[in-house]
C-alpha cells in the first residue's frame, strides 16, 4: 500500500452502491442520482451509526427471551416438555451427537453473541475515530456478513422437527414463543449488518500506512 | 445538472473508498483491495452463459425440491411425511404465524424470486444494450439473494433428522436430494456470477450508455 491513499469521496467522487459507476457528481453537497442505474447518490450512507446502533440494541434485548423462552415442546403419553435452546443442545450432547450439537451451539447461541460485540467493536472504534487494525475491522465485518445468516439454522431445526413429529396423543412436538424471539434476533442483526458502512471503518485514517496500527 | 461518470477502469472499494485501477485480469483472476482485501474485479470468463446454465438448473432442483415429499417418518405403524411448505403449513397451524412466514420467506419465496430474477436479467442481458429494468431486478438480487437461506435450512433438517432418528424410522425423499442439488446450484450461481459484466451491458438511465468498457475486454463476452 502506498502512503498517499486516493480516497474516492476525498476527492469529490462517488461511487454507487447499487451498480458500482464511479461518478463524479457536479455539486458535492447533493450529488443525485446515479447516470447509470438511476440509485440515489451517496459519499457515505446517512445515520450509519445511529441505525445500526437501534437494530443490534434492539437483537440484543430479543436475544434474552430468544434464550430463556422454550422453542419447542416435546409431548407424550407420560410426559410435557418444554426445551429452550440451550436444552435442545444438551438434548443432543446426551444423545450423543455432540458435533451436532457443537453445530447448533455455535450457530445459535455463539453467533448471535459474537455478532452483537462484533457490531459494538466496530460501531465503538468508527465513532472514536480509532486508526488502529483497520484492516482487522474490515475482515471482522465481511466475516459478520457471511457468518450471520446461520444463525437461523434453529428456527429451522424447530420447523421441520414440528412438521415431522405430529403422532397424536403417541408423540408431538409444538413450537414454542422463542422461535420468533430467535428468529427476531437473527433478522435484526443481518439489518444492523446491512446498515452499517465499512467504508467509515476507514475515514479517521489519513493516510499514513497503519497496517498494524 | 452535469454529472460525469468516470473511465470504467478505475474504479473505489465498495468496503473502503480507496481509488484503484483495475489491472487486466487473466482468466479466473480476481483483483483486490491493496488496503483492505475486498475483492474489486473477477474476470469469469463465459460469466453469463455459465450462470444461466445453472440458473435454469437451480430452477428445476427448486421445483423438484418443493414438489416432492423430502422424507417419510415411521413410528410403530404410524407415518409422517414432510415438504419444504410442509414445516411451514405446519408452524401456520400450530399458531406461529409470523415464524411460519418467516421461513416461507427464507426458504420459499427468497430463493425463488432468486432464481427468477437471476435467469431473467441473464437472459435479458444477453443482447446488449440491455433494457433499464434489468438492473433494476439485478438490484433486487441483492436483497432476495440476502433473504435466500437454502443451506441454512439444509442443514437445519439434517439436525432435525438427527434428533428425531431415536426416536423414529427415517426414510429421505427425494425432496431432501433436489434441496442438496439446489444448495449446490445456488452457490455456485453466486460464485460464477459477475454483476459488473451485467451492469457494463445495460441501458443508461440517463441514455448515455452503455459505453464499451475495458472490463468487459478479458473474453468474458467472448461467448460463441
Amino acid at each position: 500500500m502506498n502512503g498517499a491513499a486516493a480516497i474516492a469521496a476525498r476527492a469529490g467522487l462517488v461511487s454507487c452502491e447499487a451498480c458500482r459507476l464511479l461518478v463524479r457528481p457536479a455539486a458535492p453537497s447533493v450529488p443525485g442520482r446515479c447516470p447509470r442505474c438511476g440509485e440515489e447518490l451517496e459519499f457515505r450512507r446517512r445515520d450509519v451509526i445511529q441505525r445500526t446502533w437501534a437494530f443490534a440494541i434492539a437483537a440484543a434485548i430479543c436475544y434474552l427471551p430468544a434464550n430463556i423462552l422454550p422453542v419447542m415442546t416435546t409431548t407424550s403419553l407420560t410426559y410435557k416438555e418444554p426445551d429452550t435452546i440451550l436444552s435442545g443442545v444438551i438434548l443432543l450432547y446426551k444423545t450423543g451427537s455432540w458435533h451436532l450439537a457443537l453445530v447448533v451451539l455455535i450457530a445459535s447461541v455463539m453467533i448471535p453473541l459474537a455478532k452483537l460485540a462484533a457490531l459494538a467493536y466496530l460501531l465503538i472504534t468508527v465513532q472514536r475515530g480509532s486508526v488502529r487494525n483497520s484492516r482487522d475491522r474490515a475482515r471482522l465485518y465481511r466475516l459478520l456478513e457471511i457468518v450471520g445468516r446461520w444463525s437461523m439454522l434453529d428456527v429451522f431445526v424447530v420447523t421441520y422437527t414440528v412438521a415431522l413429529i405430529q403422532f397424536h396423543p403417541l408423540l408431538s412436538i409444538a413450537p414454542g414463543p422463542g422461535v420468533l424471539f430467535f428468529a427476531a434476533v437473527v433478522i435484526l442483526t443481518i439489518f444492523a449488518a446491512e446498515s452499517f458502512d465499512p467504508r467509515m471503518i476507514w475515514d479517521s485514517d489519513k493516510g499514513e500506512p497503519t497496517r498494524n496500527g | 445538472m452535469r454529472m460525469r461518470a468516470l473511465s470504467a477502469g478505475i474504479v473505489a472499494c465498495p468496503d473502503c473508498d480507496l481509488l484503484q485501477r483495475i489491472p487486466s485480469l487473466s482468466p479466473g483472476g480476481t483483483a483486490r483491495c491493496p488496503r483492505c482485501g475486498r475483492k474489486v474485479a473477477a474476470n469469469r470468463p463465459g460469466s453469463l452463459d455459465r450462470t444461466l446454465a445453472l440458473a435454469v438448473a437451480a430452477a428445476i432442483a427448486f421445483l423438484v425440491a418443493n414438489a416432492e415429499p423430502m422424507m417419510t417418518l415411521s413410528v410403530s405403524g404410524l407415518e409422517s411425511t414432510t415438504t419444504i411448505l410442509g414445516g411451514v403449513v405446519e408452524m401456520w397451524l400450530q399458531g406461529e404465524w409470523i415464524t411460519s412466514v418467516l421461513v416461507a420467506l427464507f426458504a420459499v419465496v427468497a430463493p425463488a424470486l432468486d432464481i427468477g430474477f437471476m435467469l431473467a436479467v441473464l437472459l435479458a442481458a444477453r443482447r446488449p444494450p440491455a433494457p433499464r429494468w434489468v438492473g433494476t431486478l439485478l438490484r433486487w438480487t441483492e436483497v432476495s439473494g440476502l433473504w435466500s437461506m437454502v443451506e441454512v435450512m439444509m442443514l437445519g433438517i439434517l439436525v432435525a433428522l438427527v434428533k428425531i432418528a431415536d426416536l423414529a424410522r427415517v426414510e429421505p425423499g427425494i425432496g431432501i436430494f433436489s434441496a442438496a442439488a439446489l444448495v449446490v446450484l445456488m452457490t455456485a450461481m453466486s460464485v460464477r456470477f459477475d454483476p459488473a459484466e451485467v451492469w457494463s451491458r445495460v441501458r443508461w438511465a440517463n441514455g448515455e450508455g452503455p459505453q464499451a468498457s475495458p472490463e468487459s475486454a478479458g473474453g468474458a463476452e467472448a461467448g460463441p
